[in-house]
Protein backbone atom coordinates (compact mmCIF):
# COMPACT_ATOMS: atom_id res chain seq x y z
CA UNK A 1 0.00 0.00 0.00
CA UNK A 2 1.38 4.08 -0.90
CA UNK A 3 0.34 5.05 2.52
CA UNK A 4 2.17 2.61 4.14
CA UNK A 5 5.21 4.30 2.57
CA UNK A 6 3.81 7.73 3.22
CA UNK A 7 3.43 6.89 6.87
CA UNK A 8 5.97 4.81 7.79
CA UNK A 9 8.37 8.37 6.27
CA UNK A 10 5.68 10.60 8.56
CA UNK A 11 6.51 8.45 11.62
CA UNK A 12 10.29 8.94 11.06
CA UNK A 13 9.71 12.33 10.24
CA UNK A 14 7.85 13.24 13.78
CA UNK A 15 10.20 10.93 15.46
CA UNK A 16 12.87 12.26 14.64
CA UNK A 17 11.94 16.11 15.09
CA UNK A 18 10.49 14.47 18.50
CA UNK A 19 14.05 13.31 19.25
CA UNK A 20 16.04 16.63 17.84
CA UNK A 21 13.96 18.94 20.16
CA UNK A 22 14.67 16.80 23.22
CA UNK A 23 18.65 16.90 21.91
CA UNK A 24 18.61 20.42 21.56
CA UNK A 25 16.55 20.49 25.28
CA UNK A 26 19.59 18.32 26.62
CA UNK A 27 21.81 20.51 25.63
CA UNK A 28 20.34 23.60 26.39
CA UNK A 29 20.05 24.79 23.01
CA UNK A 30 16.78 27.25 21.08
CA UNK A 31 17.00 25.11 18.35
CA UNK A 32 16.39 21.37 17.10
CA UNK A 33 19.63 19.50 17.05
CA UNK A 34 19.65 17.16 13.84
CA UNK A 35 16.26 16.42 13.79
CA UNK A 36 16.25 15.76 9.96
CA UNK A 37 19.41 13.95 10.09
CA UNK A 38 18.11 11.25 12.92
CA UNK A 39 14.63 11.15 11.20
CA UNK A 40 17.02 10.11 8.07
CA UNK A 41 19.19 7.45 10.06
CA UNK A 42 16.18 5.69 10.95
CA UNK A 43 14.09 5.52 7.93
CA UNK A 44 17.60 4.07 6.68
CA UNK A 45 17.47 1.69 9.29
CA UNK A 46 13.55 0.80 8.44
CA UNK A 47 14.19 0.12 4.87
CA UNK A 48 17.43 -2.64 5.94
CA UNK A 49 15.22 -3.98 8.65
CA UNK A 50 12.61 -4.53 5.35
CA UNK A 51 14.94 -5.09 2.64
CA UNK A 52 16.36 -8.08 5.28
CA UNK A 53 13.03 -9.52 5.79
CA UNK A 54 11.60 -9.47 2.62
CA UNK A 55 9.03 -6.64 3.63
CA UNK A 56 9.75 -3.70 1.10
CA UNK A 57 6.56 -4.12 -1.14
CA UNK A 58 6.00 -1.81 -4.32
CA UNK A 59 3.53 0.40 -3.01
CA UNK A 60 5.99 0.79 0.32
CA UNK A 61 8.73 1.75 -2.18
CA UNK A 62 5.98 4.27 -4.48
CA UNK A 63 4.71 6.47 -1.22
CA UNK A 64 8.45 6.81 0.23
CA UNK A 65 9.55 7.63 -3.63
CA UNK A 66 7.20 10.00 -4.71
CA UNK A 67 8.35 12.52 -1.63
CA UNK A 68 11.56 12.07 -2.22
CA UNK A 69 11.42 13.05 -5.72
CA UNK A 70 9.08 16.19 -5.31
CA UNK A 71 12.28 17.41 -3.36
CA UNK A 72 13.16 19.79 -6.31
CA UNK A 73 9.54 21.53 -6.77
CA UNK A 74 9.50 22.01 -3.02
CA UNK A 75 13.08 23.37 -3.28
CA UNK A 76 12.03 25.63 -5.58
CA UNK A 77 8.77 26.73 -3.83
CA UNK A 78 11.31 27.30 -0.64
CA UNK A 79 13.85 29.94 -3.27
CA UNK A 80 10.20 31.72 -4.06
CA UNK A 81 9.39 32.71 -0.11
CA UNK A 82 12.82 33.93 0.90
CA UNK A 83 13.23 36.87 2.11
CA UNK A 84 15.66 38.35 -0.87
CA UNK A 85 15.14 41.91 -0.33
CA UNK A 86 16.57 41.83 2.90
CA UNK A 87 19.31 39.81 2.22
CA UNK A 88 20.07 42.49 -0.84
CA UNK A 89 19.03 45.82 1.02
CA UNK A 90 21.95 44.60 4.01
CA UNK A 91 24.62 46.25 2.17
CA UNK A 92 28.12 45.53 1.72
CA UNK A 93 28.55 43.85 5.42
CA UNK A 94 26.18 41.28 4.36
CA UNK A 95 27.75 40.71 0.78
CA UNK A 96 31.29 40.59 1.61
CA UNK A 97 30.66 38.37 5.26
CA UNK A 98 28.13 36.19 2.96
CA UNK A 99 30.15 35.66 -0.12
CA UNK A 100 33.46 35.37 1.91
CA UNK A 101 32.04 32.33 4.10
CA UNK A 102 30.84 30.64 0.59
CA UNK A 103 33.99 31.05 -0.91
CA UNK A 104 35.87 30.00 1.70
CA UNK A 105 33.83 26.84 2.73
CA UNK A 106 34.02 25.76 -1.18
CA UNK A 107 37.56 25.89 -1.85
CA UNK A 108 37.60 23.98 1.62
CA UNK A 109 35.47 21.09 0.45
CA UNK A 110 37.95 21.12 -2.66
CA UNK A 111 40.88 20.84 -0.06
CA UNK A 112 38.94 18.31 2.09
CA UNK A 113 38.36 16.36 -1.05
CA UNK A 114 42.16 16.31 -2.54
CA UNK A 115 43.63 15.50 0.68
CA UNK A 116 41.49 12.67 0.84
CA UNK A 117 42.55 10.89 -2.26
CA UNK A 118 39.78 10.16 -5.09
CA UNK A 119 36.92 8.28 -4.79
CA UNK A 120 34.25 7.04 -7.04
CA UNK A 121 31.97 9.68 -8.53
CA UNK A 122 28.09 8.96 -8.39
CA UNK A 123 28.37 8.27 -12.49
CA UNK A 124 31.04 5.36 -12.01
CA UNK A 125 28.63 4.41 -8.76
CA UNK A 126 25.98 3.57 -11.04
CA UNK A 127 27.63 2.18 -13.98
CA UNK A 128 29.42 -0.19 -11.36
CA UNK A 129 26.04 -1.39 -9.82
CA UNK A 130 24.33 -1.34 -13.36
CA UNK A 131 27.49 -3.75 -14.50
CA UNK A 132 26.67 -5.89 -10.71
CA UNK A 133 22.86 -6.07 -10.98
CA UNK A 134 23.48 -8.41 -14.31
CA UNK A 135 25.34 -10.33 -11.81
CA UNK A 136 22.49 -12.72 -10.10
CA UNK A 137 24.08 -12.67 -6.92
CA UNK A 138 22.63 -11.69 -2.90
CA UNK A 139 24.14 -7.67 -1.48
CA UNK A 140 23.10 -7.83 2.33
CA UNK A 141 20.90 -4.32 2.82
CA UNK A 142 20.38 -3.54 -0.72
CA UNK A 143 17.90 -3.24 -3.07
CA UNK A 144 18.08 -3.61 -7.29
CA UNK B 1 -11.60 38.05 -12.29
CA UNK B 2 -12.24 37.92 -8.50
CA UNK B 3 -13.53 34.15 -9.32
CA UNK B 4 -10.24 33.28 -10.47
CA UNK B 5 -8.31 34.80 -7.08
CA UNK B 6 -10.80 33.07 -4.72
CA UNK B 7 -10.59 29.66 -6.44
CA UNK B 8 -7.18 30.17 -6.40
CA UNK B 9 -6.73 31.42 -2.79
CA UNK B 10 -9.70 28.68 -1.56
CA UNK B 11 -7.08 26.03 -3.15
CA UNK B 12 -3.52 27.57 -2.09
CA UNK B 13 -1.66 24.56 -2.12
CA UNK B 14 -3.10 23.07 -5.38
CA UNK B 15 -2.50 26.90 -6.72
CA UNK B 16 1.32 25.94 -5.95
CA UNK B 17 1.78 22.77 -7.15
CA UNK B 18 0.68 23.93 -10.69
CA UNK B 19 2.43 27.50 -10.32
CA UNK B 20 6.03 25.20 -9.09
CA UNK B 21 5.26 23.11 -12.46
CA UNK B 22 4.42 25.97 -14.64
CA UNK B 23 8.16 27.79 -13.43
CA UNK B 24 9.58 24.44 -14.15
CA UNK B 25 8.40 24.15 -17.59
CA UNK B 26 9.49 27.57 -18.38
CA UNK B 27 13.33 26.48 -16.67
CA UNK B 28 13.50 23.29 -18.18
CA UNK B 29 12.70 25.15 -22.12
CA UNK B 30 15.07 27.93 -20.87
CA UNK B 31 17.52 25.39 -19.94
CA UNK B 32 17.25 23.57 -23.34
CA UNK B 33 16.93 26.19 -25.80
CA UNK B 34 19.23 28.83 -24.49
CA UNK B 35 21.51 27.85 -22.52
CA UNK B 36 21.78 24.63 -24.62
CA UNK B 37 21.41 21.87 -21.33
CA UNK B 38 25.01 23.40 -19.80
CA UNK B 39 22.73 24.65 -16.95
CA UNK B 40 20.41 22.78 -15.30
CA UNK B 41 17.09 23.43 -15.68
CA UNK B 42 16.42 22.94 -11.86
CA UNK B 43 19.32 25.45 -10.82
CA UNK B 44 17.24 28.44 -13.45
CA UNK B 45 14.10 27.55 -11.63
CA UNK B 46 15.60 27.47 -8.05
CA UNK B 47 17.43 30.91 -9.23
CA UNK B 48 13.54 31.84 -11.05
CA UNK B 49 12.03 31.49 -7.54
CA UNK B 50 14.96 33.65 -5.95
CA UNK B 51 14.12 36.54 -8.49
CA UNK B 52 10.50 36.50 -7.96
CA UNK B 53 10.95 36.37 -4.44
CA UNK B 54 12.93 39.85 -4.97
CA UNK B 55 9.90 41.23 -6.91
CA UNK B 56 6.97 39.89 -4.49
CA UNK B 57 8.94 40.95 -1.65
CA UNK B 58 8.98 44.44 -3.27
CA UNK B 59 5.40 44.34 -4.56
CA UNK B 60 4.01 43.45 -0.80
CA UNK B 61 6.86 44.47 1.67
CA UNK B 62 6.97 41.32 3.35
CA UNK B 63 9.12 38.66 4.25
CA UNK B 64 8.33 36.18 2.80
CA UNK B 65 8.60 36.35 -1.05
CA UNK B 66 5.82 35.39 -3.59
CA UNK B 67 4.32 33.60 -0.43
CA UNK B 68 3.09 37.36 0.34
CA UNK B 69 0.87 37.38 -2.44
CA UNK B 70 -2.98 36.55 -1.29
CA UNK B 71 -3.34 33.81 -4.46
CA UNK B 72 -0.02 32.25 -4.10
CA UNK B 73 -0.03 31.79 -0.16
CA UNK B 74 0.17 27.84 -1.33
CA UNK B 75 4.10 28.61 -2.23
CA UNK B 76 4.63 29.44 2.06
CA UNK B 77 3.11 25.70 2.74
CA UNK B 78 4.56 24.06 -0.15
CA UNK B 79 8.61 25.22 0.16
CA UNK B 80 7.88 25.47 4.25
CA UNK B 81 9.57 23.96 6.74
CA UNK B 82 7.41 21.04 7.15
CA UNK B 83 7.32 19.89 3.62
CA UNK B 84 10.75 20.60 2.89
CA UNK B 85 11.80 18.48 6.01
CA UNK B 86 9.57 15.63 4.96
CA UNK B 87 10.87 15.58 1.33
CA UNK B 88 15.03 15.31 2.45
CA UNK B 89 13.68 12.76 5.42
CA UNK B 90 12.40 10.92 2.16
CA UNK B 91 15.73 10.97 0.00
CA UNK B 92 16.84 9.36 2.56
CA UNK B 93 15.74 6.09 1.17
CA UNK B 94 18.24 6.47 -1.66
CA UNK B 95 21.71 6.44 0.97
CA UNK B 96 23.61 3.97 0.18
CA UNK B 97 24.91 3.31 3.86
CA UNK B 98 28.09 1.89 2.70
CA UNK B 99 29.03 4.64 1.00
CA UNK B 100 27.23 7.34 3.77
CA UNK B 101 29.22 5.19 6.62
CA UNK B 102 32.62 5.40 4.82
CA UNK B 103 32.06 9.43 4.69
CA UNK B 104 30.91 9.80 8.53
CA UNK B 105 34.47 10.66 10.29
CA UNK B 106 35.19 12.92 7.90
CA UNK B 107 31.51 14.80 7.41
CA UNK B 108 31.48 15.44 11.51
CA UNK B 109 35.28 16.98 10.74
CA UNK B 110 33.56 19.03 7.76
CA UNK B 111 30.60 20.28 10.41
CA UNK B 112 33.12 21.23 12.56
CA UNK B 113 34.90 23.32 10.32
CA UNK B 114 32.17 24.29 8.83
CA UNK B 115 30.69 25.96 12.21
CA UNK B 116 34.08 27.80 13.42
CA UNK B 117 35.25 28.98 9.75
CA UNK B 118 32.58 30.70 8.48
CA UNK B 119 32.23 32.60 12.29
CA UNK B 120 35.97 33.44 12.27
CA UNK B 121 35.14 35.92 8.96
CA UNK B 122 32.01 36.97 10.04
CA UNK B 123 33.82 38.40 12.99
CA UNK B 124 36.30 39.77 11.03
CA UNK B 125 34.09 41.75 8.59
CA UNK B 126 32.10 42.48 11.50
CA UNK B 127 35.31 43.75 13.19
CA UNK B 128 36.26 45.48 9.70
CA UNK B 129 33.21 47.56 9.16
CA UNK B 130 34.04 49.32 12.28
CA UNK B 131 31.82 46.82 15.24
CA UNK B 132 33.66 46.65 18.54
CA UNK B 133 31.52 44.75 21.04
CA UNK B 134 31.33 41.17 21.81
CA UNK B 135 27.68 40.70 21.44
CA UNK B 136 27.97 42.46 18.05
CA UNK B 137 30.80 40.79 16.89
CA UNK B 138 29.47 37.39 17.31
CA UNK B 139 26.46 37.74 16.30
CA UNK B 140 27.26 38.59 12.84
CA UNK B 141 29.74 35.97 13.23
CA UNK B 142 27.15 33.59 13.75
CA UNK B 143 24.67 34.81 10.96
CA UNK B 144 27.53 34.22 9.21
CA UNK B 145 27.05 30.06 9.99
CA UNK B 146 23.65 30.17 8.93
CA UNK B 147 20.40 32.68 8.98
CA UNK B 148 19.34 30.83 12.14
CA UNK B 149 22.41 30.53 14.11
CA UNK B 150 22.63 34.23 13.62
CA UNK B 151 19.52 35.77 15.44
CA UNK B 152 19.31 32.39 17.96
CA UNK B 153 23.10 33.89 19.12
CA UNK B 154 22.01 37.51 18.76
CA UNK B 155 19.26 36.33 21.39
CA UNK B 156 21.04 34.50 23.48
CA UNK B 157 23.63 37.28 24.28
CA UNK B 158 21.74 40.39 23.96
CA UNK B 159 22.73 41.75 20.60
CA UNK B 160 20.68 44.77 19.54
CA UNK B 161 18.00 44.68 16.78
CA UNK B 162 19.39 46.23 13.81
CA UNK B 163 22.66 43.98 14.38
CA UNK B 164 20.66 40.62 14.64
CA UNK B 165 18.83 41.50 11.39
CA UNK B 166 22.02 41.87 9.52
CA UNK B 167 22.95 38.71 10.85
CA UNK B 168 19.82 37.18 9.69
CA UNK B 169 20.89 38.67 6.30
CA UNK B 170 24.05 37.48 6.14
CA UNK B 171 22.96 33.95 7.00
CA UNK B 172 19.85 34.34 4.07
CA UNK B 173 22.62 35.53 1.54
CA UNK B 174 24.75 32.85 2.08
CA UNK B 175 22.18 30.42 1.52
CA UNK B 176 21.06 32.61 -1.57
CA UNK B 177 24.63 31.96 -3.09
CA UNK B 178 25.37 28.33 -2.24
CA UNK B 179 21.68 27.94 -4.00
CA UNK B 180 23.13 29.86 -7.11
CA UNK B 181 27.01 29.00 -7.16
CA UNK B 182 27.01 25.45 -6.03
CA UNK B 183 26.30 23.93 -10.07
CA UNK B 184 29.00 26.63 -11.24
CA UNK B 185 31.83 25.40 -8.49
CA UNK B 186 30.78 22.08 -8.57
CA UNK B 187 33.08 20.61 -11.31
CA UNK B 188 35.97 23.05 -9.73
CA UNK B 189 35.57 21.48 -6.31
CA UNK B 190 35.07 17.58 -7.23
CA UNK B 191 31.35 18.13 -5.96
CA UNK B 192 30.38 14.24 -7.97
CA UNK B 193 30.68 11.65 -5.23
CA UNK B 194 28.79 11.03 -1.89
CA UNK B 195 31.94 11.58 0.09
CA UNK B 196 32.31 15.25 -1.05
CA UNK B 197 28.52 15.51 -1.05
CA UNK B 198 28.73 15.18 2.93
CA UNK B 199 31.79 17.04 3.08
CA UNK B 200 29.55 20.24 1.61
CA UNK B 201 27.01 19.53 3.58
CA UNK B 202 28.78 19.82 6.93
CA UNK B 203 30.79 22.93 5.85
CA UNK B 204 27.75 25.09 3.60
CA UNK B 205 25.76 24.15 6.74
CA UNK B 206 22.51 26.52 5.64
CA UNK B 207 19.94 23.36 4.37
CA UNK B 208 18.24 25.27 2.29
CA UNK B 209 21.39 26.42 0.52
CA UNK B 210 22.81 22.65 0.59
CA UNK B 211 19.55 21.14 -0.66
CA UNK B 212 18.79 23.96 -3.47
CA UNK B 213 22.66 24.04 -4.52
CA UNK B 214 22.67 20.12 -4.32
CA UNK B 215 19.46 19.82 -5.94
CA UNK B 216 20.81 21.97 -9.39
CA UNK B 217 24.01 20.24 -9.25
CA UNK B 218 23.10 16.67 -9.68
CA UNK B 219 19.83 15.04 -7.95
CA UNK B 220 21.12 11.40 -6.45
CA UNK B 221 24.63 14.21 -4.06
CA UNK B 222 21.05 15.96 -2.31
CA UNK B 223 20.69 12.86 0.60
CA UNK B 224 24.05 12.56 1.30
CA UNK B 225 24.61 16.59 1.64
CA UNK B 226 21.36 16.89 3.71
CA UNK B 227 22.57 13.99 6.19
CA UNK B 228 25.41 16.23 7.61
CA UNK B 229 23.89 19.77 6.64
CA UNK B 230 20.87 18.97 9.40
CA UNK B 231 23.36 19.02 12.17
CA UNK B 232 25.02 22.21 11.63
CA UNK B 233 22.36 24.50 12.55
CA UNK B 234 21.98 22.23 15.69
CA UNK B 235 25.97 22.68 16.15
CA UNK B 236 25.88 26.25 15.68
CA UNK B 237 23.28 27.06 17.87
CA UNK B 238 25.02 25.08 20.46
CA UNK B 239 28.38 26.90 20.11
CA UNK B 240 28.26 30.37 18.66
CA UNK B 241 26.20 31.93 21.86
CA UNK B 242 28.45 29.66 24.38
CA UNK B 243 32.08 28.73 23.21
CA UNK B 244 32.87 31.29 20.00
CA UNK B 245 31.23 34.12 22.30
CA UNK B 246 33.68 33.14 25.49
CA UNK B 247 36.41 33.04 23.03
CA UNK B 248 35.27 36.29 21.53
CA UNK B 249 34.79 38.41 24.44
CA UNK B 250 38.21 36.91 25.94
CA UNK B 251 40.20 37.82 22.93
CA UNK B 252 38.99 41.40 22.25
CA UNK B 253 39.48 41.56 26.46
CA UNK B 254 35.82 43.42 27.36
Amino acid sequence: MTISGVALLAICTLLGGLLGDLLGVALGVKANVGGVGIAMMFLIAVRLWLVRHGLLSRGLNTGVEFWGSFYIPIVVAMAAQQNVVAAAKGGPIVVIAGAGAVAVCFAMVAMIGRLSGRIETMDEIEAREAIEANVPHFKSGRVG
Amino acid sequence: MTMIFHILAANSLITAFAAVGILMWISGAISKYLTFGRIHGSAIAIMLGLVLAFFGGLATGGEKGVADLPALTGIGLMGGAMLRDFAIVATAFEVDVVHARKAGLIGAVALGLGTVVPFILGVFVAAAFGYTDAESLTTIGAGAVTYIVGPVTGAAIGASSPVIALSIATGVFKAVIVMIGTPFVAGMIGLNNPRSAMVFGGLMGTVSGVSGGLAATDRRLVPYGALTATFHTGLGCLVAPSILYFTVRAIIGS
